[in-house]
């Protein structure tokens, strides 16, 4: 399975938008292409999961990565439209409590 | 190295009919015994060189022309032939470093062994099985002297050898804590100090930890972000997730873990897992933790042991004996 990222930049904010799956085998472009958006100073960041189906805890550990490095360059970084079964890997680590995380609620997008 | 001489002497006649008759059959002969050179290691150029001999010796009024294109090749198969043999020593480092990390492996196993400890009354069964050679899961058992047993487990992100290399680190800082020290809040609040001080930014480790009190019957508890466990409770015949909220170990500094109780009673199950448990597939099909609790529930009469193999091998058998990552299954049977 592939993964795809598409990343659409509008002054100071970045829309990734991920598509595929998140795996240790797709995480390492994925951990490049967040690099070179964290490391920009002032930027406010926002991934788009909607269309990823499976994400691993490899891909935990590059979120975790990103945020570490958004906050060092004074950026922000957001997760969106997370599926139910991606967004209960970051409750089971208790990383949606220290990061901005926004899942697809029932009937709409929050 | 010399090319042996009946070799180039067969060249040279295979060279000599080709030119003459276009006969595939000397092509072939031919290629018979470039293929005995590539065995020895003769270089590329050495074979050039010797087609260059057996050209001049068969035709000795070539043109100068010709001698020096000749020569222009041989030139330029030189470099390709240390690349070649840049290729060949890389092959044996790769085998080198293969036979290498098996040690590491094996020497893995003995640094993290733990032995299952008999505490009258308690059944317990595990098993812990590595998706490559070395395991980022980790499970580790603790007799106090007040009686108590610690349980650990834990699954490090990330696979192969840093993955296995963070678990030794885990378990040695674990058997340095002070005995006094040992409630499942405190081991988690020191590990995770260590591993945000000592571990990549981007690694981290999930571990749940329970100290089990057999004169209280209690299990106390607390999770760094790892898979939920169940309860069996014999008494309903139902299992419950045994929630324990808590950020993985490595991420910010000062977190303070939640330390939760729940007793046990006669016939109770513990069952621990990581997320290769979970995290199992069959084709594009994720299997659901219900599945693997039927599973349990059907095993539920068989001694601790079997179960969690029979547990290991039908999801195996599910997966087409493919594991995607480290599978380790954990369960502790309250018998009396």
């Amino acid at each position: 399975m592939e993964l795809d990222i598409r990343v659409e930049k509008d002054n100071d904010q970045i829309a990734i938008f991920l598509t595929g799956e998140i795996d240790a085998f797709t995480a390492p472009k994925l951990k490049e292409e967040l690099a070179k958006c964290t490391v920009q100073s002032g930027k406010i960041i926002q991934v788009d999961l909607e269309q990823v189906e499976y994400m691993d805890s490899t891909g935990l550990g590059i979120f975790i990565g990103a945020l570490k490095s958004a906050k060092e360059h004074d950026s922000s970084l957001k997760l969106v439209h997370l599926q139910d079964r991606v967004f209960r890997l970051f409750k089971i680590t208790g990383l949606d409590e220290i990061m901005d995380i926004k899942p697809v609620i029932q009937g709409g997008k929050q | 190295m010399d090319v042996v001489k009946s070799d180039a002497a067969n060249y040279k006649n295979f060279l000599k009919e080709f030119i003459e008759t276009q006969n595939e059959r000397a092509l072939y002969g031919a290629e018979q015994i470039i293929k005995t050179f590539i065995k020895r290691n003769i270089s590329p150029e050495e074979i050039v060189n010797l087609h260059i001999l057996a050209f001049a010796e068969l035709y000795p009024n070539i043109t100068p022309e010709v001698h020096r294109a000749m020569n222009f090749l041989l030139e330029t198969m030189i470099s390709y032939g240390m690349a070649l043999q840049e290729y060949q020593a890389l092959r044996e480092k790769q085998l080198e470093l293969q036979s290498e990390i098996s040690v590491a492996a094996s020497m893995q196993e003995t640094l993290l062994l733990t032995e299952k400890p008999c505490i009258s009354g308690l059944d317990i069964g595990v098993i812990s099985i590595p998706a490559q050679q070395m395991n980022g899961d980790y499970h580790h058992f603790m007799k106090g002297k007040d009686g108590s047993l610690g349980i650990a487990i834990a699954d490090v992100i990330g696979k192969g050898v840093p993955a296995a290399l963070c678990m030794s680190m885990i378990k040695y800082s674990v058997d340095s804590f002070p005995e006094e020290a040992m409630s499942p809040q405190m081991i988690l609040n020191s590990l995770n100090r260590v591993v945000e001080r000592n571990v990549d930014p981007s690694m981290f480790i999930t571990m749940f930890y329970g100290q089990y009190h057999p004169d209280s019957e209690m299990l106390t508890y607390a999770s760094a972000g790892h898979e939920p466990g169940f309860h069996y409770c014999a008494e309903t015949d139902t299992f419950s997730e045994i929630k324990a909220k808590g950020l993985v170990l490595g991420v910010l500094p000062d977190t303070e873990y939640q330390q939760y109780e729940r007793k046990i009673n006669k016939g109770d199950m513990i069952i621990l897992l990581t997320d290769g448990v979970t995290e199992c597939r069959n084709g594009e099909e994720f299997i659901e933790s219900d599945e693997v609790l039927e599973r349990i529930h059907e095993f539920r009469h068989l001694p601790a042991q079997e179960m969690v193999e029979k547990v290991y091998r039908y999801f195996e058998r599910m997966q087409d004996f493919h594991l995607r990552d480290d599978f380790t299954l954990l369960i502790f049977k309250k018998r009396v």
